[in-house]
């Protein structure tokens, strides 16, 4: 059989996920133990012993200083900063993007500010941020704001572009005006797309947050991430990103089951 | 005074004339069908009739007035494809255009009018034999099925004039004559007028009470877009048909009030 021929069984198909993930374990173990032997001291690759103690330190211990656990307390920051730029965004992206996507004459003067707007190194307007907003959580959120919702308003103008122009005039002679067209005909349609517009720009969201805590912040995943650099703390760095790793992937499985769930026309309208 | 007069009508996008000279006198409940080779502006004729296009020259009247210049409520359309709604349920395509009317700041109804608005979307289903599937998506639905459930949508509106641009030109031959029967049916209940581009034109000559041929009369082999098609040959067809809504029309109307009922 030629390799293009050849499709995994289900269980095949679950070993062979797993394999990547276990070579990347066995190597990391491999190395982790050689350099420890050669030098106890060595921090840049810790053993998983050190790993689940440092871990134990920051999820489960009090911090000495502030009385709280520290993993805890980060997460609900970076959560908290992450859910209120994914909702501003998708909701301004949703609203700029289809009304240039469906409404021609507000397209006319939208589309090309997007486009333009969305070359924008968002990171090179970080500075702006902090003296237009403050160093406090608001320039955080903006940040991620400013950085997705060009992508989420683009993707969905596209989107509301591709509605064929049979439905619209269809609603029209069903007696639909703008506003009940958008809102019945067009809005329904483009919501799984803005799931999925979310979806993928959620590890943008995530790089401007971590970005933004690193720079100027007192808590959050991003932040102690940079802080404990210092020490050249890979106990920690490592687990945490192991962790920020899970909950993107949680965040992105959740999007797409809700998608499913929300949206049970969606899949089959594509066919 | 005829329903629908045409008044040398031109339709031209740049320099090529996709129409031109087109003149037409409709009466009501008269079923147009539209033959011609392809491109030969049938379908262009028909979106002018809708209002999704103007005419470049002359204009189109609707009982003595210009043709509202916009799709609206009055002139339904089923196209060939992407004619129904996907996200929402057949009976919920169907009740839309009894809600939009009706709310034109939310969109929809609530409580006891809402109900009823599904069960009149319900009882037309019924009548186009989509009763079983009420609360299925349309992508469940064979290509017939949804083509019913577009003729449906359409005639919920109650409108003057239902428009279709090749309603059935993707269906198999056996579904198509099933559909035939059911148009034929809805136009003797409804008194609509009908408009129907077809490619077919033994549907053309069975369906319609008139059959209008689109064609070039002149030929510029030089320059081939100089010249637009015009009406051809308007061929009164079935006359029976047009002889028995003639004798209905005429009846008193508390007796042909009876006869739609029935």
């Amino acid at each position: 059989m030629r390799l293009i021929n050849l499709k995994p069984t289900r269980s095949w198909r679950l070993s062979l996920a797993m394999l990547p993930f276990a070579l990347l374990i066995v190597a990391y173990l491999f190395g982790s133990a050689a350099r420890l032997a050669d030098n106890p001291q060595d921090k840049l690759l810790p053993s998983p012993v050190q790993m689940a103690d440092a871990i134990k330190r920051m999820a489960v211990d009090e911090d000495t200083r502030s009385g709280k656990v520290l993993l805890w307390v980060d997460t609900a920051a970076s959560l908290k900063r992450l859910a209120m730029g994914l909702a501003i965004a998708a909701l301004l992206g949703l609203s700029l993007g289809l009304a240039a996507g469906i409404v021609p004459l507000f397209g006319a003067s939208l589309s090309p500010l997007l486009t333009i707007v969305s070359m924008v190194p968002p990171l090179a307007i970080l500075p702006v941020l902090f003296i237009v907003f403050g160093l406090e959580e608001l320039s955080k959120v903006m940040l991620i704001v400013i950085g997705i919702t060009p992508v989420i308003a683009r993707d969905i103008e596209q989107r509301a572009r591709e509605i064929p122009a049979e439905l619209l005039i269809k609603a029209q002679t069903l007696g639909a005006n703008t506003w009940t067209l958008i809102l019945r005909v067009v809005l329904p349609q483009l919501l799984p797309r803005l799931l999925i517009a979310l979806q993928l720009a959620l590890g943008s969201a995530w790089l401007f947050l971590i970005a933004a805590e690193a720079i100027a912040s007192t808590d959050g995943l991003g932040y102690r991430i940079f802080l404990v650099r210092r020490y050249l703390a890979m106990d920690v760095i490592l687990p945490y990103v192991a962790w920020i790793t899970l909950l993107a992937w949680l965040m992105d499985y959740g999007l797409k089951r809700l998608t499913r769930l929300a949206f049970p026309w969606y899949e089959g309208s594509r066919a | 005074m005829s329903f629908i007069t045409v008044r040398n009508v031109w339709q031209t996008y740049g320099d090529q004339v996709v129409l031109e000279g087109l003149r037409l006198s409709v009466a009501e409940g008269e079923f147009c069908t539209l033959v011609g080779a392809s491109g030969c502006g049938k379908s262009t004729f028909l979106r002018m009739l809708l209002g999704q296009e103007r005419p470049s020259r002359g204009e189109i009247l609707l009982d003595g007035q210009p043709l509202p210049g916009e799709p609206d409520r009055s002139r339904g359309i089923v196209f060939q494809r992407y004619t129904v709604l996907p996200h929402l349920s057949v009976q919920d395509n169907v009740a839309l255009g009894l809600e939009l009317p009706r709310a034109p700041l939310a969109g929809r109804l609530f409580g006891a009018a809402k109900r009823s608005a599904r069960a009149e979307a319900a009882r037309m289903l019924e009548r186009v034999g989509l009763g079983h599937a009420l609360d299925k998506y349309p992508s469940q639905l064979s290509g017939g099925m949804q083509q019913r459930l577009a003729i449906a949508q359409a005639l919920i509106m109650k409108p003057r004039m239902l428009l279709l641009d090749e309603p059935f030109g993707a269906l198999d031959p056996g579904i198509r004559k099933d559909m035939h029967t059911l148009l034929l049916e809805l136009w003797q209940e409804t008194r609509l007028t009908v408009f129907m581009v077809t490619h077919d034109l033994a549907e053309g000559f069975t369906l319609g009470t008139r059959l209008l041929v689109f064609d070039k009369v002149r030929h510029d082999p030089q320059a081939p877009n100089a010249y637009g098609a015009r009406i051809t040959y308007d061929i009164p067809l079935n006359t029976d048909r047009r002889a028995a809504r003639a004798a209905l029309d005429a009846l008193p109307a508390h007796i042909t009030g009876g006869v739609q009922a029935a």
